[in-house]
This record gives C-alpha cells, sequence and structure tokens, in this order.
C-alpha cells in the first residue's frame, strides 16, 4: 500500500495507508492513551481517550478510528488535549470504586498507569458512587460492575477473538454491565482472556484472587506444560518457605507465538503442583508395600537392580518408557542412558502421531513444516481430522485469527462440523473414520472417493473441493492423528507449491519425545539405528537390533522376559489398559508427579519436578523450539534429568560420557534457583560445591545437553541466541526415518479436550471445578464435552 | 390523541390535511394524494433532487441539514441495496409534531419515502416509530397495507415499472435511537448504539448500504414541495430556510400545541400565536429547539426563528419544540429535570457522556434539595463543558449545552440554593429532601437494585 505523510506534534512521520492514527503515532514513539483500543479487536470509539487534535478539524477526533490522511497534522500535546484526558479519567473515576489497595489489578492496572500520567490529583466528586456487589460467574471468571470501565474489551476478546460470544452489554447509561449472555453463569471456554484482556480489576481469575499483590512477584517466561501448541506463560512467583510458589500464569508477554492467547490450561491449571498427593519422597517397595525412603537408598537400589539385570540378562531384558511431557534434554538423555548405559533400544514412549511417517513423507524437504506463526499468516489452511478447538486450542486460535484478521481460507475436512467450521470457506463433512480415505482423495486417488460418500457429500463436490485446493498456493495443510502411514505419506508428498504441514500430536512435548528418538528403531533426528556412529565414539555400542516397543515389552513382561521397566513421566498401565499382572516379575521404576496406575505397580517410585520446576526445551507439534525456564519449586523433588544422571552415575557409568559438562550455561539455566537476584538460597550451587563440581559446571546442565542435541540431532542446529532470548525457533525436518508403509498402530491419541490434560489434569482443582460446574449445566452438550 | 389547535398565522403545508380524516386512503386521494408520486415518477431522480434542493429544506429532525444535499451523497452505483429511513423517533422532550403527521397524515410520510426512494434509486424503505408510539404502529400499518393494495408500493408501483416496498418497524424506547447510526443499529435488531463515523449513511448505513435517512417531518414536506415547486416552497420561509415549520409550542403558555409557522416567524409573537404566557405570569426564558439546545432569556427572544438566526444567537432552532418558561420556574429544578432525562436516556456507550449525566444528575439533585455547596456550581460548568465536543455522539453535547447555558445565564440562581438555603422557588415541604450525602460519608447506593 502507498505511503501516507503526516505530523504529530511537529514531527513528520510516514506509514502506509490505511494506518490508524494511534498506530501511526506509536510507531514513533508517541504515545496517544487508550482504554477500548485493542489491536486486533474491532473498533470502538468508548473511551475517548484518545482524543487529538487534528489541524482543520474544529473537534478533538479520537485516533483509534481515525485513519491517516495525507499531509495530516496532529497535536497530540496540547493544553486541550491534556485537559480532555484528564477530564475523561475524571468521569471514569466517578462511580470508580478505588479500591486499589485490595484490587488484584492494583501495581498493574491501566487506570492507575493513566491517572498517574494523564489524571487530575484531586477528586471533584461529592456524591456517592454506585455500588453493585461483586458477581461470580464461573469457577474462575469474577466480575466486579463497579470497577468496570466498560471499555468492552472483554466482550470483543470472547466474541471476536475466541468466537464464543459468552459475554455482552446490557442495560444503558450508568446502569450498563458486562454480563454472561446466560443468565448469571458462563458456559464457555473459561480460557481467561476477558480476565487477562481487562484494563483494570473489574474481571478477576478465580485461581488467583486476593493471593498476592503484582509487585511481590518475580516473573518468569516459560512454556505451557500441557498441550502440544506450545503456549509462551509467564509464571508469576513467590518466595514460599525455601523455594518459589507458582501463583498465577497469564501472558503478560505477548511475544510469544501465542500473542495474546492463553487457554484455560496455560492460564490456571499449574495448581496440580501443590495438590497434597503430590510425590514429594522417593517410595520403595518393602513387604509388598510402597515405603517412604531416601533418595540415597532408592537411587541404590535402582542402580543396583539395573547393574544387576543388564549385566546378567543384558539390554535386551530392559524396558524404558519416556514420556511426552518431559524435556527435550531428558529425552535426549533417557535415551542415550537406555542405549549407552542399560545397553538397549528397548525404548518407546505413548505415541500420539505418526511423526517417523511424516518425516519420512518430507525427506528432501526439510523446511516444509508450517510454525505455529505460519498459521497465522498463511493465505490457506487445510485442516483434516482432529478439532483444534478442544485438542489444540492455540491451533485453533491462529486459524480464526487468520481468518478474522487476514481473510484466510479454511477448508475443513472432518466427520463432524466442528466449531472451526464456522470459519471455514469449504467444509467436506466425510464419514466418521474416512479421514485417511479423504487424504488419499485429496492426494490424487479417486478410488478413494466412494469411502467419503454421504448425504452431504457428492462426487462433484468432493471433486470441486479438491480442485480449490490445488489452486492454493502456500496452503498450510494440518491433521491429525488420524493420518497415518501411507495416507499421510502420500498427501504430503501430493501437494506442492509452497505447501507446509503439520502433524498434531498431543501433550507439550510429543513431537520432543519423537524427535529425541524415543523409538525402539530410530535414533534422535529419526534416523536409522545403523546411523548411530555419527553421535560420536561411545554410541558405535548401541545395538544395530530395533528393540521392543511397548507392546512387546508388556507381552515380555508376561513372559517374565523383562527384568527391569523404566517408566519416566508416563502411565502406560492407564493409558494402555495394561493388565496389571503382565508385570508382577519385572522390576518397575517410575519417575513421577503422583501415585499414578503405573507408580502404584513400581518397585521403587521416584517423585520428579515438573516442566514448571525446571529448565530445558520443549518442540511443539509444528517443530518450534522453546525454553523453559525454572518457575517454582518442590520440596523434594529432583528433574528427571538429575535422576537419570544419578542412576548412571551410581551404576558406575562415567557420566561425562553420558551428561556433557558444559561451562557456557547460564546460572538459572543450572535448574538452579534464581537466587543471585531474590537473595534466596542457591541449593543447587551449594550442592554442586559439595560435589566438588565447578559451580558453573554441572552434569545437570540442560543446557549443555541442549547444546549437543543442536549439535547431533539434524534439524535442531538453531540459533542459540534466539532461543535463549525467549523466543521460538522453528527446527527443520532432516531426518531420514525408514519408511514404513504400514500405518503405525501404536498411536493412540490422549483425546484431550479444553478440560482434561491426561493424568496431570486430574489434580489440577481449577480444571476439577470447571467440570464440576458444567456437569451441573442443564446444557446437555456441555455436559458431553465436560465428561469427555 | 391530541387536540388540534389553530391560529391565524398559521401556513399550512404538512398540516394541511391534519383533522381531514386522511388516514383513509380514498379521502387521501381525494386531498391529492399520490399526486406527487406519480409526478416524481416521471421526473427522474436528479430533477426531483433538484426540486428540493431549491425548497431550501432543511432537515426536521434537529441537526437541520439541507434534505437535498443529503440525497445527493447517495452513490448511483451501489454493489449493496440502497435505503430510505424515516426516522420517527421522535424523543426529544418537548417534541410533538411528528406524531400528528403519522396520525392525521400518514400517506404523505409514505409518499416522502417513496419519492426520496426514486430519487437515489432505491427499492426498501423503512418507516422506523418511537418504540412508546404504540397507538400509531396500527395507523401506519394500515396505511402502508392500503398503499400495497392499491399498487403505491411493491412491485411496479403506478404501473411505473419501479418497485418499491417498504415496512413500518418500531424501537424498544429509547431516545438514543432517534440517532441516526442508533436507529440504524436498533432497526437492524442491535442494541441502540450508534456507529462510528465515517462513514456516514449516505454510503455506509443501514446493513451496510448507501442509505438516506431523514425525519417523518421531513419526508412528508416532499410531496408538497414536488407538487408545489422547490422555489414555492422556498418562498415560504427565509433565504436558505425554506418553507414552514411544525412548531410545538409548550411550557407556561395558555394554549399549547403544534402550529405550523413559516420558517424564521419571530419567537415573541409565536408565544402570543400560543395563547401568551399563563397565569399571568412574566416570560423568563425559551428552550427553542427542545432540551438539548441552549436557553435563550426573555431578553434574547426577538428572533427570528430559523436555523441560522438561532445559531447566531448562540442556541439552536432544533426539532421544532419551543419550551416556555415562565418567572415561577427554579432554573435548578429545570437544569436537574433536563439532566434527569439525558441521565436516564444515555445509552452509555462511551465514558463522558455516561459518567458526565450521572454526575451532572446526582449532583443536581443534592444542589436543588439544598445540600449544594459553592464548588458545585464551577463543578457543574466543568463536567458540561468536558463533555461537551468530546462524547462519541452529539447526544453529549445535547445533554452538556442546556447546562452549560442554564448555569451561565441564571448562575444566580444556583447561588440562591447554596448552603442549605430551600429552594426560593417551591414550598420547603414540597421539596423531596434527598439524604445528602459526602465525600466523607462512604454511603454507596445501588441503582441497579433500585431499577428493578
Ligand atoms: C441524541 C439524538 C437524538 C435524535 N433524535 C431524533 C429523533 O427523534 N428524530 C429525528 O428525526 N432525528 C433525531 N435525531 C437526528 C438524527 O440523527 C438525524 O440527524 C435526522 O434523523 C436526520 O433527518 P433530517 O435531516 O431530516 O433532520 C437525533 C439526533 C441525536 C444526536
Ligand atoms: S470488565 Fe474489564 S474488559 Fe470488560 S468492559 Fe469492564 S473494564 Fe473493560
Ligand atoms: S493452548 Fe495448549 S499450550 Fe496453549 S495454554 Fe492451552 S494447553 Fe497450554
Ligand atoms: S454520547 Fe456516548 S453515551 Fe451518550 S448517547 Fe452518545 S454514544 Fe451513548
Ligand atoms: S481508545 Fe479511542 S475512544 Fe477508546
Amino acid at each position: 500500500m502507498a505511503d501516507v505523510n503526516i505530523t504529530v506534534d511537529g514531527r513528520k512521520l510516514t506509514a502506509p495507508a490505511g494506518t490508524l492514527l494511534i498506530e501511526a503515532c506509536k510507531s514513533v514513539g508517541i504515545e496517544v492513551p487508550s482504554f477500548c483500543y485493542y489491536p486486533g479487536l474491532s473498533l470502538q470509539g468508548a473511551c475517548r481517550m484518545c482524543l487529538v487534535e487534528i489541524a482543520k478539524m474544529p473537534k478533538l477526533q479520537t485516533a483509534c478510528t481515525t485513519v491517516i490522511q495525507e499531509g495530516m497534522a496532529v497535536t497530540t500535546a496540547s493544553d486541550t488535549v491534556h485537559q480532555a484526558r484528564k477530564a475523561m479519567l475524571e468521569f471514569v473515576l466517578q462511580n470508580h470504586p478505588l479500591d486499589c489497595p485490595v484490587c488484584d489489578a492494583g501495581g498493574e492496572c491501566e487506570l492507575q498507569d493513566m491517572t498517574f500520567s494523564y489524571g487530575a490529583s484531586e477528586s471533584k466528586l461529592i456524591d456517592f458512587k454506585n455500588h453493585k456487589d461483586e458477581e461470580q460467574w464461573s469457577p474462575v471468571v469474577f466480575f466486579d460492575r463497579p470497577r468496570c470501565i466498560l471499555c468492552y474489551r472483554c466482550v470483543r476478546v470472547c466474541g471476536e477473538g475466541m468466537d464464543v460470544w459468552a459475554l455482552g452489554i446490557q442495560n444503558r447509561g450508568a446502569l450498563s454491565l458486562i454480563a454472561p449472555n446466560q443468565d448469571d453463569h458462563l458456559e464457555c471456554e473459561e480460557c481467561g482472556m476477558c480476565i487477562d484482556i481487562c484494563p483494570v480489576g473489574a474481571l478477576t481469575s478465580g485461581a488467583y484472587r486476593y493471593k498476592t499483590r503484582p509487585w511481590e512477584m518475580n516473573h518468569v517466561s516459560t512454556v505451557c506444560l500441557h498441550c502440544a501448541d506450545g503456549c509462551k506463560t509467564t509464571l508469576g512467583v513467590r518466595r514460599q518457605g525455601s523455594g518459589n510458589q507458582i501463583v498465577r500464569g497469564d501472558n503478560r508477554d505477548k511475544s510469544g507465538i501465542n500473542g495474546d492467547f492463553l487457554c484455560i490450561k496455560g492460564r490456571y491449571a499449574f495448581d496440580f503442583i501443590e495438590h497434597p498427593d503430590r510425590l514429594k519422597q522417593p517410595l520403595v517397595r518393602k513387604n509388598g508395600t510402597l515405603t517412604p525412603a531416601s533418595w540415597e537408598e532408592a537411587l541404590e537400589l535402582v542402580a543396583l537392580r539395573f547393574r544387576e539385570a543388564r549385566d546378567t540378562d543384558g539390554g535386551a531384558s530392559m524396558g524404558v518408557i519416556g514420556s511426552s511431557r518431559t524435556t527435550n534434554e531428558e529425552n535426549y538423555l533417557l535415551q542415550k542412558f537406555a542405549r549407552l548405559v542399560l545397553r538397549t533400544n528397548n525404548i518407546d514412549h505413548h505415541r500420539t502421531a505418526d511423526f517417523p511417517a511424516f518425516v519420512n513423507a518430507l525427506s528432501g524437504r526439510a523446511h516444509a513444516t508450517a510454525s505455529m506463526r505460519d498459521v497465522l499468516s498463511a493465505p490457506a489452511v487445510l485442516l483434516i481430522g482432529n478439532d483444534p478447538t478442544y485438542q489444540h486450542p492455540l491451533l485453533a486460535w491462529q486459524i480464526r485469527t487468520n481468518v478474522r484478521l487476514h481473510g484466510a481460507r479454511l477448508y475443513v475436512v472432518n466427520s463432524w462440523p466442528i466449531k472451526l467450521t464456522r470459519q471455514a470457506k469449504e467444509f467436506l463433512q466425510i464419514p466418521e473414520g474416512a479421514e485417511d480415505k479423504a487424504a488419499a482423495f485429496l492426494a490424487g486417488d479417486d478410488s478413494a472417493a466412494d469411502a467419503l460418500l454421504t448425504s452431504k457429500t457428492t462426487r462433484e463436490k468432493l471433486a470441486g473441493f479438491r480442485e480449490k485446493l490445488q489452486g492454493e498456493q502456500n496452503l498450510v495443510v494440518i491433521f491429525g492423528s488420524e493420518l497415518r502411514g501411507q495416507e499421510l505419506a502420500a498427501l504430503v508428498r501430493a501437494a506442492a507449491r509452497g505447501a507446509k504441514y503439520i502433524c498434531l500430536g498431543d501433550h507439550a512435548n510429543s513431537r520432543g519425545a519423537a524427535d529425541m528418538g524415543l523409538y525402539p528403531d530410530l535414533l534422535p533426528g529419526y534416523l536409522p539405528l545403523s546411523e548411530a556412529a555419527r553421535f560420536g565414539e561411545p554410541w558405535k555400542s548401541v545395538p544395530q537390533q530395533p528393540g521392543m516397543d511397548l507392546e512387546a515389552m508388556v507381552a515380555a513382561g508376561k513372559e517374565r522376559k523383562l527384568r527391569t521397566l523404566y517408566v519416566v513421566g508416563s502411565n502406560p498401565v492407564a493409558r494402555y489398559a495394561i493388565d496389571p499382572f503382565a508385570l508382577a516379575e519385572t522390576f518397575v521404576v517410575v519417575e513421577d508427579l503422583f501415585l499414578t496406575e503405573t507408580a502404584d505397580l513400581a518397585e521403587v517410585v521416584l517423585p520428579a519436578a515438573c516442566a514448571y520446576e525446571k529448565s530445558g526445551s520443549f518442540t511443539n507439534t509444528c517443530g518450534d523450539l522453546q525454553l523453559l525456564r525454572k518457575a517454582g519449586d518442590c520440596e523434594g523433588v529432583k528433574p528427571d534429568l538429575e535422576i537419570i544422571v544419578r542412576i548412571a552415575e551410581l551404576m558406575g557409568f562415567d557420566i561425562q560420557q553420558l551428561a556433557p559438562l558444559d561451562p557456557s550455561g547460564m546460572r538459572a539455566d543450572f535448574g538452579e534457583s534464581r537466587g543471585v537476584q531474590s537473595g534466596e538460597v542457591d541449593q543447587q550451587a551449594i550442592w554442586n560445591r559439595r560435589q566438588g563440581y565447578e559451580p558453573r559446571v554441572s552434569p545437570f546442565n540442560p543446557f549443555a545437553v541442549l547444546k549437543e542435541i543442536q549439535r547431533v540431532v539434524p534439524g535442531y542446529n538453531v540459533g542459540q541466541l534466539e532461543l535463549l532470548s525467549g523466543n521460538d525457533v522453528h527446527t527443520a525436518t532432516a531426518g531420514r526415518a525408514p519408511g514404513k508403509t504400514e500405518a503405525d498402530r501404536f498411536i493412540l491419541p490422549s483425546h484431550e479436550n479444553l478440560f482434561t490434560s491426561g493424568t496431570l489434569g486430574r489434580y489440577s482443582d481449577v480444571l476439577n471445578r470447571v467440570i464440576e460446574a458444567r456437569l451441573r449445566l442443564p446444557n446437555e452438550k456441555e455436559k458431553e464435552i465436560a465428561a469427555d | 390523541m391530541a387536540d388540534l389547535v389553530s391560529h391565524p398565522d398559521e401556513v399550512r403545508v404538512v398540516s394541511k390535511r391534519f383533522g381531514e380524516g386522511a388516514t383513509d386512503i380514498d379521502r387521501y386521494l381525494a386531498l391529492d394524494g399520490y399526486k406527487a408520486t406519480q409526478k416524481a415518477l416521471t421526473m427522474g431522480a436528479d430533477a426531483i433532487i433538484n426540486e428540493v434542493k431549491a425548497s431550501n429544506l432543511r432537515g426536521r429532525g434537529g441537526a437541520g441539514f439541507p434534505a437535498g444535499m443529503k440525497w445527493s451523497f447517495v452513490p448511483k452505483q451501489s454493489p449493496k441495496p440502497k435505503y430510505v429511513l424515516c426516522n420517527g423517533d421522535e424523543s426529544e422532550p418537548g417534541t410533538c409534531k411528528d406524531r400528528l403527521i403519522f396520525e392525521h397524515d400518514p400517506h404523505s410520510v409514505i409518499e416522502g419515502v417513496i419519492i426520496a426512494g426514486i430519487a437515489v434509486d432505491s427499492h426498501q424503505g423503512y418507516i422506523y416509530l418511537r418504540g412508546e408510539y404504540r397507538y400509531l404502529i396500527e395507523i401506519m400499518e394500515k396505511a402502508v397495507a392500503d398503499a400495497y393494495a392499491r399498487g403505491f408500493l411493491g412491485k411496479n408501483i403506478f404501473g411505473s415499472g419501479y418497485d418499491f416496498e417498504c415496512a413500518v418497524q418500531t424501537g424498544a424506547g429509547a431516545y438514543e435511537v432517534g440517532e441516526e447510526s442508533a436507529l440504524m443499529e436498533s432497526l437492524e435488531g442491535k442494541r441502540g448504539i450508534p456507529r462510528i463515523r465515517p462513514p456516514f449513511p449516505a454510503v455506509v448505513g443501514l446493513y451496510g448500504g448507501p442509505t438516506v435517512i431523514n425525519n417523518a417531518e421531513t419526508l412528508a414536506n416532499v410531496p408538497h414541495i414536488i407538487l408545489g415547486g422547490g422555489e414555492w416552497y422556498a418562498s415560504l420561509g427565509t433565504p436558505k430556510n425554506g418553507g414552514t415549520r411544525l412548531f410545538c409550542l409548550s411550557g407556561s403558555v395558555n394554549k399549547p400545541g403544534v402550529y405550523e409557522l413559516p420558517m424564521g416567524y419571530n419567537l415573541r409573537k409565536m408565544i402570543e400565536v400560543a395563547g401568551g404566557i399563563w397565569n399571568g405570569r412574566k416570560l423568563k426564558a425559551v428552550q427553542p429547539g427542545g432540551s438539548s439546545v441552549p436557553v435563550l432569556t426573555a431578553d434574547e427572544t426577538d428572533i427570528p426563528m430559523d436555523f441560522d438566526a438561532l445559531m447566531k444567537a448562540g442556541s439552536m432552532l432544533g426539532s421544532g419544540a419551543v419550551v416556555i418558561i415562565d418567572d415561577s420556574t427554579c432554573m435548578v429544578k429545570y437544569a436537574l429535570r433536563v439532566m434527569k432525562f439525558y441521565q436516564h436516556e444515555s445509552c452509555g456507550w462511551c465514558i463522558p457522556c455516561r459518567e458526565g449525566t450521572d454526575w451532572l444528575k446526582k449532583t443536581l439533585i443534592r444542589f436543588h434539595s439544598g445540600g449544594g455547596v459553592r464548588r458545585d456550581i464551577d463543578n457543574i460548568q466543568y463536567l458540561a463543558e468536558n463533555m461537551l465536543g468530546r462524547t462519541f455522539c452529539p447526544f453529549g453535547d445535547a445533554a452538556a449545552m442546556p447546562t452549560i447555558s442554564l448555569v451561565k445565564k441564571f448562575r444566580q440562581e444556583f447561588e440562591d440554593h447554596l448552603e442549605g438555603k430551600p429552594c426560593p422557588y417551591e414550598d420547603h415541604g414540597k421539596i423531596e429532601h434527598l439524604p445528602v450525602l459526602t465525600a466523607w460519608d462512604h454511603r454507596t447506593a445501588d441503582p441497579w437494585a433500585q431499577a428493578h
């Protein structure tokens, strides 16, 4: 678009035609205060804070609704403008309760900030203020009308942004108020976006209210540990006891791939951390019951039994199950531990997508995966299967926002009119379970059409749909776990012309777990076992025979051929409904947060730190790599990384061959507390010193492991600086998974919805309260979703 | 139904058929009905617009915008349908003229809508009636149905090949939906909140299509202009203020009512037309254009009543409501009464109007009941001045302008109410003494609970 020249306060500036005056001012650092204006949401012109003088206009004009015109001369720094701002604040404070001392928003309130910057120092008010009692709309949303300044941001973010439309405006004049569209309560996605976007303390969160003041918290930027989308979150932490307690989740830092977005899980479901059932001490089975034990005792027992098993029956008798929730570093180290220390390829994890087939199909096209950011800017998106609104909330937000703001064309193929069909340009409804056929058809196989016909889907419709897709350039193709093996490969190979792909897995690091080689037949980066040597000298000893997958391990257990099973952050017994007696003779070690169904069978249970309690990295389902920063502490637990290294050490393994020692990591990256700033005890440093390690060289340094990953895992050689500065970096797919033609039958999607998160979700008080509240709703559909 | 009044100085154009039974379509036809529409169908769009321009017809809704010019802003080509809206929301206190037109001469409005439609090449009209005017719905709906039955509305009207549909719609009862963009929101079934402008309705209006919106009286004048000619109509008024106007004379007069007088008729004489000030009292002030305009003191009333002269005198001709105030009226109470209305009617969309009217009302209630302090007077002025010109729609100005003028021109009366003094104009016992709440008195009130 052509550029337009204007002057603001005498400064010349140029901006593209169509730019709003408020944005043009911002681009040169001139602040125009605003309440109702919010980038990406519809314009309101309601708060009148942004009034400025424009030459030749008799009245002040709102900068938020004015589009710049060539030659426009604007004044923001005049007495008239200052007076208008001051008066606007006086007006809005008329009925404002000024209960800042007890208000959650106090300290990070836009009204406070504006009043300090532009407001009057004294109140002219003599009369009483209108009052209305506070209301609770849902387990997480509270509304305090007197504090509301009616900027309508909440209404818009819920409607335009979330496409939920749960909030409305009632009454008029001074009695106007924000209200749920369902009587007195919300029937919504409980994302908390309304609370987050509220400039004042009118909407407050049931999970955070009255807990602390903003200035009492430190803010740690990390990555959500729930679904596979990888939202950047900011955790508010506060000192408690000898560590840090997480008191809030939000996204004050809007620089992440999620921009403004967080779903209920990212925002509130960190509370499982403090669940009373959290394991805080190792447990060792004594006389048939799991009994608390010291770390030394538990680890020594594990090391002893592992060594015994390896040295007598060999690695083939040992199994390892990794996690789609632990970090890349831990998964990488875990498979290295299996392959180098236990000398086995018997390693697997809960697979939720056919990543090997995906990577294989992309071979030769290292940069053909779409990032989460691409979804926001792609001209067209094809979505086959899955229901992102519930399973991939951020992805759904990206798609919706792209359609709304950039006019992207969305094509949906699903057996059900999922919510995103509202944004779809074309919706192809297919019979249940026919996603693979749809992929085959779209890839050009006309014989697949028969399986796709429904009362609504005719041959003509199918052909038209495919034709339109073929006309799309730079299409982003997204599919769920419904697509596997051959059909997945055919689809990925078929589309060309700049198409990019996303394969949807479940849980925060499912892609990372796959990338890090938690497979019996694949090394990190989906490399075949035959290429082990390229990882370095010690890897030459890695067995060339593929190991057992999870199913085979269980079968071996039944035959009493599995001597040990090391389960890290996974609950296969519940997931796969494994017969508990199958493992009766196996020495099972479980590292987890809770006494899961699997842990309940174990001989040794080791309490682990969750992803909010350690540093490291996650790879989201798109392949975006991001750093985790340690936020909270839980006394008694250890990060999986540390546990793995300690077991190896106790087994007599030269840990320098396992865990790289690298002095380059930053202090906080060591998994140490952020003690330097807050003056808290630097426990990790004390431990390091006691062990005789250099304070800056630790075998538990996830960043040293990350460096190794970046060096050896194809596709992960991305910019360190980008990562360290908190950005997401898209990885490439340079792997060469052996082409499998058979669909991976071990894939089991986790079927999470907005309010569940596997085993972890069961321990989240917030999620449970929301599910419970929804079960009480009269609406049958909501019940279904909640019970799902 | 209101009784009709009359006076020899009246020049009857729009009110010509009042009391003549013109709600009956045959009677209407006998009184030259639908001749203008047929003539307009033969004239073509440009000729109609030129005629209306020549008539100097200015909008009777309040702003006095030249009607012909407004129509000429509508783009000739439009991918979206164009619309003609008749604004019959008439809610400005003191204004009661449109209802007489609907009641006595409903077909003249329909004709005005059709002719405006032909002028801008629109094929759909809506007549929007004020929510509270329930009794008019039946009359207007019957008139529209009769017109359809005769083929004056619908496909191929008057066999001309031109299609024109028209429907009657009502609001839910809000002054603010008289504002043109809020009316469109309301008509589309949404909350009656104004829209951001630009774009203006002539370009993007109802359902996003180019839209002509005119006051009912403006439109009812159009058939007469088509038949009598623009020049004739213009000659009835003053330069740039063509024709006559329905003036709604109310307040402290002996014969209040709606009188059709030429534009520019002298305000003093107008008071005499309404039978002079009642009860032998003296004139104190006049609000010459409805509750939204600055008041004129008695000394300022020797003035021709047209848009330009009143603008020059610092007030406005507005909606044609002339409120006459005698010397027994307390101007503080008057200010309070006006502000009660605006506080009640504010749509609440924007901060200065929503909070300003609420704050002013609270202050004026306290002030009038004896709880005023000196700085209140300046504060009333301050609040109103800071609303003026800064609100989202002109409603805020409508609330601010009379208030500012009342404090400026009758400051002494405000002073007379200070420091607990009883209202000098009222029996002390009659004033409803509200609890006087002060800053150090941390009581609050829940107006939501009171409203239900
Ligand atoms: C608060 C407010 C209320 C209004 N109420 C009315 C009304 O009741 N009737 C009306 O015709 N115009 C009303 N108007 C004016 C309309 O916005 C619009 O200018 C008018 O309908 C245009 O018609 P006209 O050009 O024929 O006057 C109101 C304007 C405002 C700002
Ligand atoms: S609740 Fe908050 S976001 Fe919503 S309108 Fe009120 S102040 Fe704005
Ligand atoms: S969308 Fe996924 S990553 Fe984002 S907050 Fe929700 S659960 Fe976390
Ligand atoms: S000035 Fe503002 S609050 Fe008042 S009626 Fe107009 S938009 Fe509504
Ligand atoms: S920011 Fe412009 S009116 Fe609110």
